[in-house]
């Protein structure tokens, strides 16, 4: 679904992304992992168009989406979360997943209608399959963290994506938080047949949840496979496990 | 259902203040009508600068020269052309957003303080082409005694007629405001970069904003043209756009009506305390300290019912956008 191919940035002359290869097929949960510094935020901007390539390809269904603007990317049906909480913050809960849907749907020039009837069923939907349902007319800067990171995928789900971006999903959380964030995660990827592509510091949530995983150190990818065989891998564990028995 | 009753509520209160202003020239003086024509006019100018600044979260710097556009597109068009004034009325708006198309379309690719700064360069180059060209606009001078339709020969006719335009443009933003439209460009003020991320074309998108609010301050001009008979070239000059930034301000820029209270209150001072001292601008900046440090929001920002829930649901207020 997925194919990047011999991805470059560079930030003058750092090389944060220098030779990224990723395959995610449909259906998969796969995940990026790899040292501070490694290059994965900036791999997730370069590939739902925040970021523009210094070089190198990536293909989406077949068809290159290389260095076209976010908003153009996510009308082909990739839609992400960010690392840090990036809601509508002066918006209600019900607004911030509003504004996707509406976006989605091309209605977000319609200039007389009231929004307030527009696309509310199912707005209400991806609140209920969310669970935030019950703070819908919460104003979204006062929901407190994890209601902030679980209304980031909501938003991302108002797009109906195919293949849904996650950087870091469970930064910031408690142990209870993270559980059921991933809880929710992998029910969505079932019920709603997501592709997910996702980064994450906790090992225990990786190799329990992806199926899948790539291994990056400084911009490149040093390894790509099944949790096992990346367990197994020499160089992932001198590179970026440290040393292990 | 609570909504719906609160709405309804929302709409009779507008009706009666409606009212009580179409019947006030039967109590009210002359000149006191002039000044509420005057505020309305402002006013109108300031909420049109609003739909950009406080719902847009759009650095619209030089707002003032396409109200000027729309004034001296309307006032050369009745002066120099034999076309009707209705006319140069319909043209001003439109030439006023075309400004808005041109200048906004340059504009919009920069960000921030550098969209205010180019802004208010290319405004400023409209306010020196006025200036100067003194074939076509008679420069400094201004143009005066422009001949009105017969209707608007009294100050209860303009009267009526600003009162009765400024009521629809009003309306005009405020379905807009309430449209996905507007709803998706109070979005982009929250977070661009998450708008770009769900599919939104931020850019194109506060074009057309930039256009739907030049028009409505080349409305304003019109109404100026109307109401003053005259124009000149001081009101495409930055102070002007400084001004209604400060109704925004000063009234509450994340509420509808707020810059029109702005307005109102800027208009007063100038015209009550400015007929005492030429120092009336203290008066304001102590108003203006004064609000920064108590009311952050503006004076229509501060809301009871806000205040209310709050307190009674401490960690989750909600409040209606």
């Amino acid at each position: 679904m997925l194919q990047v191919e011999n991805l470059h940035k560079s930030f003058d002359k750092f090389k944060a992304v220098n030779g990224a290869e990723l395959t995610v097929n449909a259906g998969e949960m796969v995940a990026v992992i790899g040292p501070n510094g490694a290059g994965k935020t900036t791999l997730f901007n370069l590939i739902t168009g925040q970021l523009k390539p210094d070089h190198g390809r990536i293909l989406f269904r077949g068809e290159p989406i290389t260095g076209l603007p976010a908003h153009a990317i996510c009308r082909r049906g990739i839609a992400r979360s960010f690392q840090i909480a990036n809601i509508f913050p002066r918006l209600t809960v019900f607004r911030n997943v509003q504004v996707s849907v509406l976006s989605r749907k091309g209605l977000g020039y319609t200039l007389f209608t009231p929004a307030q009837r527009l696309v509310v069923d199912e707005t209400h939907h991806i609140l209920e399959s969310v669970g935030l349902i019950d703070k819908k007319l919460y104003v979204a800067g006062a929901l407190s963290h994890g209601d902030k990171r679980t209304l980031e995928i909501a938003i991302a789900l108002g797009n109906e994506p195919e293949l849904l971006v996650l950087d870091e999903p469970t930064a910031g959380m408690s142990p209870e938080e993270t559980e059921s964030a991933m809880v929710l995660i992998k029910r969505l990827a079932r019920d709603q047949g997501l592709t997910i592509l996702f980064c994450e510091h906790d090992m225990d949530v990786v190799f329990n949840v992806a199926n899948r995983i790539m291994v990056m150190q400084h911009g490149r990818t040093i390894a790509q496979g099944p949790p096992p065989e990346v367990r197994g891998n020499l160089a992932v564990q001198e590179a970026y496990l440290g040393e292990v028995d | 259902m609570i909504a719906n009753i609160l709405r309804s509520r929302e709409f009779i209160l507008n009706l009666l203040v409606l009212l009580a202003l179409a019947l006030l020239p039967a109590v009210a003086g002359r000149f006191y009508i002039y000044i509420l024509s005057v505020i309305l006019v402002m006013g109108l100018l300031a909420m049109s600068l609003n739909l950009l600044a406080g719902h847009g979260g759009t650095y619209q710097f030089h707002h003032a020269a396409f109200y000027g556009v729309g004034a001296y597109t309307a006032a050369l068009l009745i002066t120099r052309t034999a076309l009707p004034a209705w006319v140069g009325f319909a043209a001003g708006p439109v030439m006023a957003a075309l400004a808005g198309l041109i200048i906004g379309g340059i504009c919009v690719r920069l960000n921030k303080l550098y969209f205010g700064m180019l802004q208010i360069s290319l405004g400023s180059l409209l306010w020196i082409i006025v200036l100067r060209w003194y074939g076509l606009t008679a420069g400094d001078d201004g143009i005066h005694g422009i001949p009105m339709p017969a209707f608007l020969s009294t100050s209860t006719g303009i009267y009526y007629f600003v009162l009765s335009v400024t009521t629809a443009c009003l309306a005009l933003m405020y379905l807009i405001l309430k449209s996905p439209f507007g709803a998706t460009l109070r979005a982009i003020r929250d977070n661009p970069q998450r708008c770009e991320a769900v599919g939104i074309n931020v850019r194109r998108h506060q074009l057309a904003a930039i256009v739907i609010a030049t028009f409505f301050a080349g409305a304003a001009g019109v109404l100026f043209v109307v109401l003053e008979s005259s124009v000149y070239p001081d009101m495409l000059f930055w102070v002007l756009s400084l001004e209604i930034f400060i109704m925004c301000l000063l009234g509450g820029w994340f509420t509808f009506y707020g810059p029109m209270l702005g307005a109102a209150i800027m208009v007063a001072l100038r015209t009550f305390v400015g007929s005492t001292t030429e120092y009336w601008t203290l008066i304001l900046g102590v108003v203006l300290i004064l609000l920064i440090f108590f009311l952050p929001e503006g004076l229509m920002g501060f809301d009871l019912r806000k205040l209310i829930r709050a307190r009674r649901r401490r960690a989750y207020p909600s409040v209606p956008e």
